[in-house]
């Protein structure tokens, strides 16, 4: 038997004793799924609080194999254990890129699946699950099923999205993006509030890209200045990718250097260096990904972690809301370094994927006392507001927010009975927010 | 364009090894014992670049049907440039000292069979007077220990054979590439706790690769487990006995 390790999500907080299982291949993975009463699958750990935590876990690691990859259409086919990483760089020389990234490429293809992770498209591409044709899952029963949106479709958008509860996804196949370049066009605009900033992202929801880094420390008049970046693919520089990694935080930095004075200065700074309606040309690497450039940037909150806040409040009444929640954080000094606030389009069939039509808003917050206290009020206004919070960053969700919000969820565990899964597959937040 | 024969290419260095053959466009040819595993790793090589990825699947302790796989590995990348040998499997100490037998297979595995192969790989790159072998071998072969002295002595003949090897082919313009990993992150040693002396495939493999385009002779990877081991050599055999090590 393996031994008891200690493992966490990228914010480091909750942590839990668990048996890690790492299969070399699909079989000893389902023989390993077969075996055990309850287990959870589980690949980078990239999702910051306890959704990837359990007692029984089984890292898709070795599963990180290419299947298939056709350059003409831009059809891929992986195993769920590679990162979106390793697929640019097969895919990006190639004159292809993902249909959607999130703003990290240190997470596995299942799990950008089982997260249904949006990126800087959401407003015009959607979800990653949207771009997904069909995936292969290992049930409860051991067997494996191909679920897609024409085959077994109460499966395939119940697993995206479905945080690995009902089955482990083994591989699965994309659509990717067409691209003539490398390269991103960018431009930046400077708004002066939270009002401003959700007026330029509506002024340029024909942009591709569009999101906003927020100042969430700033009061008053300016409560809500934000520097919106937006981009385009450019149409000429290559297709040249560089992947390797800079720098690395190598110990967990005393997590003092992280105070409101600090942030404070950091987000002044930020604002003012900022310079409105600017263009340039930046790689998809630095664009996409800013901090996959400083590996394991999670240590300089310390040892106790932090806990990552990601919000979405509905369109109607949107800017108002974000105001009244910008107001609370500010207010509480808590807020971080680095918020970000975007714009989402419409929603989609997956149960329980995050993004609903309205403003997204994301931060940090260091482990402590009063921060808990302050994410449980922003937890309360979101509901109040009809919003939700996103599964993947959440470590702290009360059930009744959870049930509340996501109103599929009955629908989500009525297919996760018919195909074996209940009990089978959980995680320390699904029993935290009532799914059995 | 490299043509590659890769000997118990399911083993996580040696794949890790091949995804870099396969990025620069090399023509790979994959003998394992396991056909599903090998057919995986050979479509996912294809997408990775490499211009040619072949399979033969077969149980390398079958030592009558070394000639066969290397003669068709010689038809699937015509010719050969560079061999490695990267098959084994890691003992039970423990269940060794209680079989013969076992004690016995896995010196086959680890080292017979090896010693097979490279008998008859090192006539066909003499005559040719050209070409690359190497060989994993494992630090576990420098000097015997009670934890794992089984695995080591097949591991210290594979070395000892080599370096012979080494010697022998050098007037006939054949490298023999002798690598001894330390502890690394696999499959293999799953069930172990890993800590600082732990190191990932991904960088021994490119550590190697580098080895065998320099056409180095013996190498330690990572690379600081030549001073442990130079160390652990000194230590004189009325101390040594004592210690656990």
């Amino acid at each position: 038997m393996t031994n008891l390790t200690k493992i966490y999500g990228w914010g480091r907080y909750s942590q839990q004793d668990a048996y890690l299982h790492t299969p070399a291949s699909c079989a000893s993975l389902e023989f390993i799924a077969k075996q055990q009463n309850s287990v959870l699958a589980r690949g980078m750990g990239r999702s910051y609080g306890d959704s990837a935590n359990a007692l029984n876990v089984l890292q898709t690691t070795y599963l990180n194999h290419f299947i298939e990859f056709d350059k003409a259409t831009g059809k891929l086919t992986a195993e769920a254990g590679i990162t979106l990483r390793e697929i640019l760089e097969i895919i990006v020389p190639r004159g292809w890129f993902l249909p959607v990234t999130p703003g990290t490429s240190y997470v596995t293809l299942g799990g950008a699946i089982a997260s249904d992770v949006h990126g800087k498209n959401h407003h015009s591409a959607g979800t990653f699950g949207q771009h997904v044709e069909s995936l292969s899952i290992v049930l409860g029963t051991g067997e494996v099923v191909t679920a897609s949106p024409q085959s077994h479709a109460d499966l395939f958008h119940a697993t995206c999205g479905g945080m690995g509860l009902t089955g482990i996804i083994i591989n699965a196949t994309i659509q990717l993006l067409p691209i003539r370049s490398s390269l991103i066009s960018q431009k930046t605009i400077k708004a002066d509030c939270i009002e401003a900033a959700c007026e330029a992202f509506e002024s340029n929801s024909d942009a591709t890209y569009s999101v906003a880094w927020i100042d969430c420390l700033s009061r008053g008049k300016s409560l809500g200045r934000s520097v919106i970046m937006l981009g385009e693919h450019a149409e000429q520089g290559g297709l040249e990718i560089d992947t390797r990694q800079k720098v690395s935080v190598p110990f967990s930095t005393p997590s003092v250097l992280l105070n409101s004075l600090t942030m404070k200065a950091f987000n002044t700074t930020y604002w003012h260096k900022s310079k409105h309606n600017v263009s340039q040309t930046v790689g998809l690497m630095p664009y996409f990904y800013p901090l996959d450039t400083v590996g394991e940037w999670n240590r300089l909150y310390g040892k106790k972690g932090f806990l990552q806040f990601q919000c979405v409040v509905p369109k109607l009444d949107g800017v108002a809301n974000m105001r009244k929640l910008l107001t609370e954080i500010s207010n509480s000094g808590y807020g971080s370094f680095l918020a970000v606030l975007k714009q989402f389009g419409t929603g989609n069939e997956n149960l329980l994927s995050f993004p609903i039509e309205g403003y997204t808003l994301a931060l940090d917050f260091k482990a402590s006392e009063p921060a808990f206290k302050s994410v449980r009020r922003l937890e309360d206004m979101v509901v109040e507001m009809g919003g939700r919070l996103y599964l993947t960053k959440d470590a702290v969700m009360q059930e009744s927010s959870f049930k509340a919000t996501y109103p599929n969820w009955e629908k989500f565990e009525a297919i996760r009975v018919q195909y074996g899964a209940l009990g089978k597959f959980s995680s320390t937040q699904s029993k935290r927010l009532g799914l059995a | 364009m490299k043509r590659i024969l890769i000997i118990g290419a399911t083993s996580s260095i040696a794949e890790h090894c091949a995804r870099i053959w396969a990025a620069r466009g090399e023509a790979l040819h994959l003998v394992a014992r396991n056909e599903q595993h090998v057919q995986v790793i050979a479509s996912d090589l294809k997408v990775r670049g490499a211009s040619k990825v072949t399979t033969y699947v077969t149980d390398l302790n079958a030592m009558d049907k070394h000639e066969e796989l290397l003669d068709v590995a010689d038809n699937a990348l015509e010719g050969v440039d560079i061999v490695l040998i990267a098959h084994g499997t890691l003992s039970n100490q423990k269940s060794c000292e209680l079989s013969v037998h076992e004690t016995l297979a896995e010196i086959q595995t680890n080292a017979l069979s090896t010693i097979s192969l490279l008998t008859l790989i090192a006539n066909r790159f003499e005559a040719k007077k050209v070409g690359t072998i190497a060989v994993i071998s494992s630090v576990a072969g420098d000097r015997g220990r009670a934890s794992n002295y089984v695995y080591g002595s097949a591991k210290a003949m594979v070395t000892a054979f080599t370096s012979g090897l080494r010697q022998r082919l050098h007037k006939s313009n054949v490298a023999v590439v002798t690598i001894k990993p330390g502890f690394v992150d696999t499959p293999m040693t799953a069930e172990f706790k890993k800590g600082l002396l732990w190191a990932k495939p991904t960088a021994v493999a490119a550590t190697i690769v580098r080895a065998i385009d320099a056409k180095k002779n013996e190498l330690y990877v990572p690379a600081f487990w030549w001073a442990a081991m130079t160390t652990i050599d000194m230590i004189p055999q009325a101390l040594f006995k004592r210690i656990n090590l």
